[in-house]
């Protein structure tokens, strides 16, 4: 066991070297990097700085290699748009967004649980057909027209809630919703599958042979098993959270991580989105880490394969 | 033990079928469809409402935008290029992930490790956010972002092509195929793409759904292309900043986005149905 989370951790290092490789390739390979990191106002000072920051002069590999190890010191230079290093104006903004993705999660986990539930018991009938197919149309929703549905329902006509804004609960409820409604449909759709499988397994046939009421097999046989299951898709629905969460920012002026990187973009301040980008594979990784080392510990059957 | 549905496979191909040829349709004979020029402006009629107001303009039946524009004309041009995108990097993806999927449950070996790694490591990491990374250096033309788009998400066709690669290596026609000698590139246009087409089929259309989506997304964040580009996300995200005084230009090019991409799900999830007899009880 430990020898597996052994193995899954040495996987994080190598799934963020290729972020790093990639974020190379892109950011100072696709063109000359002096004209995706400063604009046509640039002074030759500026072109000066840059080519000497990010050793333009030297050959590729060993750019390559200057730029993991400022990597590994957490150093990706001085953001251009706000006074300080990119690194620490990135890490400001983290606590707003795991507030909001966290928010988000729990409330997707448990309304799609519920959902599926739901869905699988009553199965093949209205409760199911009308959940399911909400749930297959919710797919179908681009998170970003939601949020203004949202705001055009709940903050402009009825003025219950505020458009944007940080800091107050009340601020929290309309971008958590939107950001939940983006995962809540896959979770009622895995839970429901996920069930109706396990029904047919031979020791929840068994346990309702043996004369255990519907109820009682549902929590103590069918439900424990279908923990792993949503976990698994959890594991695999953490990009989509984040990738949501960037866009849920910008609708409702989160000040996240998601909006920093928008913003920077448009700035083309590199150094933030480096850091920005950085940040969030991270968390991806490490929580996906967390996922793995979760369903072993509950899974017996992981553990010994 | 199958119970009456309430969709049944019929109605998903036909309805989706129906909303996906309708809008190929609008696409390709936008400019006879399209009442009015997308770009003409006219500063007289600036955001008027459609034809549900007693204050509409006539000829403009969905209203207009900030700049006097004609929101109908606007969206059947739209869709223009959100087919045209979703469509082609659909087919880039499914080209580049089903080469390497099948080349490595093929090869097996190092070259198996190395692509399905690679694969693994790109799944962990959001498709939008290396598509942002990749639109911030490039730009976003249309041809970026088919690129990009294409990129992004190749690795979904490798999985599953990699893994039905493998358990089709193990019956005895492939294997005997193998054995004669044939090459991997004989073996894998005789005997393995037929079987992987039906699957391909379903989730390349399915993918084109969230193809679109992601182009509309992107388009939202300022990352599309550049306005005045009439698209479906650039006419949500100018409509965003005025949902207090004309919230109906979000609102249509929300509901044009939705109906197309619940048209290409219901289409593809019509498909799987089909090509899986099995599937159409869950």
């Amino acid at each position: 066991m430990a020898l597996y989370i052994l193995r899954r951790l040495a996987f994080v290092p190598f799934t963020l070297l290729l972020v790093a490789f990639a974020v190379f390739i892109v950011l100072r390979l696709t063109g000359n990097p002096v004209d995706i990191f400063l604009d046509i106002n640039r002074t030759p000072e500026q072109v000066e700085e840059l080519t000497r920051r990010l050793h333009l002069d030297q050959p590729l590999p060993v750019q390559f290699l200057i730029f993991l190890r400022d990597l590994l010191h957490g150093d990706f230079g001085e953001s251009l748009q706000f006074s300080g290093s990119a690194a620490l104006v990135v890490w400001q903004r983290a606590g707003a967004t795991l507030q909001l993705a966290g928010t988000a999660l729990a409330l997707a986990v448990a309304l799609g649980v519920l959902g599926g539930i739901v869905c699988a018991v009553w199965r093949d009938r209205a409760a199911d057909a009308l959940v399911s197919s909400i749930a297959i149309a919710g797919q179908s929703m681009p998170s970003f027209w939601l949020g203004m549905l949202l705001i055009e329902f709940f903050a402009l006509q009825m003025r219950w809630l505020p458009t944007s804004g940080y800091g107050e609960p009340k601020h929290l409820v309309l971008p958590a919703i939107t950001l939940a409604t983006i995962l809540l449909p896959n979770f009622v759709l895995i839970t429901r599958t996920a069930i109706i499988e396990l029904a047919n397994e031979q020791f929840v046939v068994t346990g309702r042979s043996k004369g255990l009421s519907r109820s009682r097999v549902l929590l103590t046989h069918i439900l424990p098993n279908a923990v792993n299951p949503v976990l698994s898709f959890l594991g695999i629905q953490l990009g989509h959270l984040m990738a949501g969460s960037i866009v849920t920012e910008t609708i409702f002026a989160w000040p996240g991580v998601g909006r920093l990187l928008i913003t920077s973009i448009s700035h083309r301040d590199v150094p933030v989105v480096e850091a920005a980008v950085f940040l969030i594979a991270t968390i991806i990784a490490l929580s996906n880490l967390l996922v793995d080392v979760l369903q072993m510990l509950i899974d017996p059957r992981i553990r010994r394969a | 033990m199958k119970k009456r549905r309430l969709f049944g496979k019929r109605f998903k191909l036909a309805v989706g079928g129906g909303i996906v040829v309708l809008a190929v349709l609008t696409a390709i004979f936008a400019p006879v469809i399209a009442p009015w020029d997308p770009y003409h402006q006219d500063l007289m009629v600036r955001l008027k409402p459609g034809f549900w107001s007693p204050n509409a303009v006539p000829g403009h039946f969905l209203g207009t935008d900030n700049y006097g524009r004609d929101l109908l004309s606007r969206l059947i041009y739209g869709s223009r290029l959100s087919i045209l995108v979703g469509v082609s990097s659909m087919l880039l993806s499914a080209l580049i992930g089903t080469l390497a999927g099948i080349i490595a449950g093929l090869r097996g070996g190092a070259t198996e490790q190395m692509i399905m790694r690679f694969a693994d490591a790109q799944m962990a990491f959001p498709d939008i956010l290396l598509a942002i990374l990749m639109v911030a250096a490039v730009g976003g033309d249309a041809i970026n972002l088919i690129l990009v788009l294409g990129v992004s998400r190749w690795m979904v066709y490798a999985r599953v092509v990699f893994g039905l690669t493998r358990s089709l290596q193990q019956r005895p026609y492939v294997e005997a195929a193998t054995l004669y000698g044939g090459r991997d590139f004989y073996v894998m246009h005789q005997h393995i793409l037929p079987q992987v087409m039906p699957v391909l089929t379903v989730l390349a259309t399915l993918q084109v759904a969230q193809m679109i989506l992601q182009e509309t997304a992107l388009s939202f964040l300022g990352l599309g292309l550049p306005p005045p580009a009439a698209t479906w996300g650039n006419i949500l995200a100018e409509g965003s900043t005025r949902l207090f005084q004309a919230p109906w230009i979000a609102n249509f090019a929300g509901l044009a986005i939705i109906l197309l991409v619940w048209g290409v799900n219901m289409l593809g999830n019509g498909l799987r149905e089909h090509y899986d007899p099995k599937l159409s009880g869950r």
